[in-house]
């Protein structure tokens, strides 16, 4: 412990200081708390509907209860849970694995975490007043227009979408600039870990994706708000349109959901493999072309409308390919474990059933790639199995993983094995109860988002497995949360690298300290804990000469992270917070009236304002470094 | 009789094999995959961290990569002819004869139209939620929609098409054998996309079937069947039904001149029997909440003679 690296580097204490804070760690967990306090939420909501379809005409919630369910089920998991969990886990590792002391631009990190935190609230409370969006969470139009979802149901749904938005955005410019400019040296691109190369990845699309669903959301809600025709077909818009730029941005999002568990795979399988990843460069390529790729599959969202079949076939063949850069990585990880020594811990565990449910999931995406069988199961239980296939089995499987991975980092202390294994096998079992029977209902014509069904089509008996494997999968989670929380209090201590890993965050105190490292250590191999063996290093081991009263940092170039010049981070403050309060306050506003734009812009900019005015202090004290650290 | 897998006409039956044939496929790979997993697995285990085996950075891990690319090659020969099979399959469906009977079908929250096209301006005729079409012919059905967007599927006789308001989209299918498959609307359209369902009818018969379906309703005969009928006309029913042969031609709701031939009421959500008539006509949220017919509360007198004009239209 370094005193005055800590008295430098820390958030300032009390309730101001938590509003203030602006500490990578801190904000990455938050972000990892209240995307599983949505993800809970939202499962709640899916429990609720399992027990309504748990058998033919029940009558315990009706049409109009159970479409806002599905629809927020679908938009809190998608928007508020899948997505900013695995950035919440970017902002807290990434600047850890690149020997950084902090993440780029902290006080924009927190601003997008504060905008995050109060959408989601924000469509939780719409959900209990009764006016939850319930359009579906692709609100296709004109269902969700202003002529068949009168009232405010689906501007809620679309300004939800604008907060998400931009904070999915900020936090991608974070991530981006951390991993470009602030990387330790020694750390060339060659040697970047796995973990953030899909991260980074993942950052580009969100930048590359977002921005088409954000154009498709502030169409709708102009359409609503201010009689705009984008979307109406009667007046020359175009109901398709709105298809296209939703799935230009909804495929591209189903992978920046699932490349993140493909960073946890990448990251977990060596260490329990007791050897680095077999195929690296392959892997990088396949992460590269996965990224690229997923931007020319939308269409095969929309096969059932009467796009020309020829162009509809490259949608196909596009499909497929994409299927091949995740084998490619699939193959690496099979080789590196067989030729590894396995250790089967928790995480592991996780990452096995990577390989039985999301392999599955995957081929079900291969049938649904093709034009004619799409036509057939399209919007149909199969696709409802599928999906929660591919992303519980390629996302939410290696999340709790990566969860019990690196939990012992983030707490100090480790979680319980005994504990983890039972809720390892609950999950897993009541996963497969519940989703797998969905491919057999569709299969016999069961169409997704109905709230009910007539006891004469025979869907009954598989409808009421699936709700019992729901009922395990909750319990599951309630052992999660006792094993979480006992675990905080009474877990053993972790040591710095209690699974003897290889990557850098492994090399810092457990928890790390609000400064990350004592001395910033320099990279000479991809796995720096590992190679070359200790003992061995050459000179220098780790960056000297910063200073240590100011947040000075060095920041390194983009491809080779040879030392380029120093920097003088942001200190806490709490305008970052207030701005994003004036932010969501301009937002809400606007779904009542679009002056709210006009108004609620004037606060936003003075606050704004404030938060970049420069403090004499602070440029006294970055102009004295400048002359001598 | 809603079943991917009980093809009941060419276009399912095309789409069924390619079914069978990608699911063979996909089970092998599956099942490699699996095999693959568990023997590295089951391989070498230890239960500690154990200093990692940096020895494979320095030697060339030659039977592992000839692994990768191997399985990497079986991968994309699987991708290229499962891309294959789709695309003749595609063909397949695309190959299907010229139409005997072409059908426009528009679909409205939460119910189906279908008007029989025909040279013959005298021949047409409107129908909902039961759309009887001939055994062994194509027939071409133009779908469209009113309000929202609905997607026309009958999983027996073929995949689903989406109905775009705005938009002309056409689906042809063939039944070969008779009988009466279910279909239901796949695109979320609202608070009753739960129930609007509808029946295609390989009808045997269906030439004697459209000859009755294009006559008018028969005059009422009996005293409470005339009041039945004026109740009709002149009431509220007439400002969103038509019956032909009548005043009453408005087309916000299904056209029910041969009510009484149908099987089903409200879209397929109750059978068709008076006693569920009386109920729909009395309280349509009752048994289809949100739906757009509005409650008709009225005397008991006149809901018979309602009833009883309603069941002379078969």
């Amino acid at each position: 412990m370094n005193p005055v690296l800590e008295n430098t580097w820390r958030d300032p204490p009390g309730l101001l200081g938590a509003l203030s804070a602006i500490d990578h760690k801190t904000i990455g967990k938050r972000y990892l708390v209240t995307a599983f306090a949505f993800f809970a939420g939202a499962g709640i909501l899916a429990a609720l509907m399992r027990l309504q379809l748990a058998r033919p005409e029940n009558t315990l919630i009706g049409p109009d209860l159970y479409n806002q369910l599905f629809t927020t089920h679908g938009t809190v998991m998608m928007f508020l849970f899948a997505v900013p969990v695995m950035q919440g886990m970017a902002i807290y590792l990434v600047p850890l694995m690149v020997g950084a002391r902090s993440v780029a631009f902290p006080r924009m990190n927190a601003f997008a975490y504060w905008v995050y935190l109060f959408g989601g609230l924000f469509i939780f409370t719409c959900l209990a007043l009764d006016f939850g969006p319930d359009a579906g969470w692709f609100s296709y139009v004109p269902l969700a227009g202003p002529q068949y979802t009168p009232g405010k149901r689906a501007d809620v749904w679309a300004q939800m979408i604008t907060f998400t938005e931009l904070s999915g955005l900020l936090a991608a410019v974070v991530v981006i600039a951390t991993v470009f400019k602030l990387r330790t040296p020694g750390m060339t691109l060659a040697r970047l870990p796995l973990f953030v190369w899909a991260m980074l990845a993942t950052a580009f699309m969100i930048l590359f994706a977002m921005p088409s669903v954000m154009v498709a959301s502030t169409a709708l809600i102009l359409d609503r708000l201010v009689s705009t025709h984008f979307f109406n077909p009667a007046e020359g818009g175009d109901a398709l349109l709105w298809q296209h730029l939703f799935w230009f941005f909804g495929h591209p999002e189903v992978y920046f959901i699932f490349i993140p568990g493909l960073a946890f795979m990448s990251s977990i399988i060596p260490t329990f493999s007791r050897r680095p990843i077999f195929g690296y460069p392959a892997i990088v390529m396949s992460l590269t072309a996965t990224a690229f790729l997923s931007f020319g599959l939308w269409v095969h969202h929309m096969f059932a409308t009467h796009i020309p079949e020829l162009g509809k076939s490259f949608f196909t063949a596009a499909s497929m390919l994409i299927a091949l850069p995740t084998a490619i990585q699939i193959f690496c990880w099979i080789a590196t474990m067989w030729t590894g020594r396995l250790r089967l811990a928790v995480p592991m565990l996780y990452m096995l059933a990577f390989f039985f449910i999301l392999v599955l999931g995957g081929l079900t995406g291969l049938m649904v790639a093709s034009v004619p069988l799409d036509l057939q199961l399209h919007d149909t239980y199969f696709v409802v199995a599928h999906l929660h296939y591919v992303l519980i089995g390629g996302a939410v499987f290696p999340l709790f993983g990566a969860w019990h991975y690196w939990f012992p980092k983030i707490t100090g202390r480790m979680m319980s094995e005994r504990l983890g294994k039972w809720q390892f096998w609950l999950f897993f079992v009541g996963f497969n109860v519940t989703f797998y029977p969905m491919h057999h209902l569709g299969l016999r014509g069961m169409p997704r988002r109905v709230y009910t069904y007539t006891d004469e089509m025979g869907w009954g008996p598989l409808n009421l497995l699936a709700t019992a494997g729901a009922v395990v999968i909750a319990v599951s989670m309630v052992l999660f949360v006792i094993d979480v929380v006992t675990s905080l209090r009474r877990g053993a201590l972790a040591g710095d690298n209690p699974w003897g890993a290889g990557t850098l965050e492994w090399a810092t105190a457990s928890p790390p300290p609000s400064y990350n490292f004592d001395r910033q250590p320099i990279v000479r191999a991809r796995d720096p804990l590992w190679e070359p063996p200790f003992g061995l290093v050459p000179e220098p081991t780790h960056i000297v000469g910063l200073a240590e009263r100011t947040r000075e940092a060095l920041v390194t170039t983009v491809q080779d992270a040879i030392p380029d010049h120093r920097l003088v981070f942001p200190n806490p403050t709490p305008w970052p917070f207030v701005s994003a309060v004036a932010v969501s306050i301009m937002f809400l506003g606007s779904i009542f009236t679009p002056w709210a734009i006009v108004w609620g812009g004037i606060p936003v900019a003075l606050f704004v304002t404030l938060w970049f005015w420069p403090k004499r202090e602070e440029t006294d004290q970055a102009i004295a470094i400048e002359k001598r650290p | 009789m809603q079943e991917v897998l009980g093809s009941a006409g060419p276009q399912a039956a095309h789409i069924e094999s390619l079914w069978w044939f990608t699911l063979a496929i996909c089970a092998v790979v599956f099942i490699a995959i699996l095999v693959a997993v568990g023997l590295a697995v089951m391989r070498r285990r230890v239960r500690a961290p154990t200093p990692p085996d940096l020895s494979v950075l320095t030697k060339k891990e030659r039977g592992a990569e000839v692994a990768v690319v191997a399985a990497l090659g079986v991968s994309l020969a699987g991708l290229i002819v499962l891309t294959l099979a789709s695309f003749v399959t595609d063909r397949a469906l695309a190959s299907l004869g010229p139409p005997d009977l072409e059908i426009d079908v528009t679909g409205h929250q939460w119910w189906w139209d279908a008007r029989y096209d025909d040279q013959d301006k005298q021949k047409i005729f409107t129908v909902a939620n039961e759309i009887h079409i001939p055994v062994g012919k194509p027939v071409l059905l133009r779908l469209r929609a009113d309000d929202v967007i609905h997607s026309f599927w009958v999983p027996n006789l073929s995949g689903k098409k989406d109905m775009i308001p705005g938009r002309e989209a056409t689906l042809t299918l063939q039944a070969d054998k008779p009988g009466v498959y279910r279909g239901q609307c796949a695109e979320f359209c609202g608070a009753q996309h739960a129930k609007m369902a509808l029946l295609f009818i390989a009808d045997e018969k269906y030439e004697e079937w459209a000859a009755a379906q294009r006559k008018t309703a028969p005059e009422p005969a009996t005293d409470q069947q005339k009041r039945g009928r004026d109740l009709f006309v002149n009431g509220r029913c007439a400002m969103c039904h038509a019956i032909q042969g009548t005043p009453a031609s408005a087309r916000r709701a299904p056209d029910l001149t041969h009510l009484m031939s149908r099987q089903t009421l409200a879209a397929g959500a109750v059978p068709n029997s008076i006693g569920h008539l009386a109920g729909w006509i009395l309280d349509p949220t009752s048994i289809k909440p949100g739906a757009n017919m509005p409650p008709n509360p009225m005397a008991p007198d006149d809901l018979h003679a309602l009833l009883a004009y309603l069941g002379t239209l078969k």
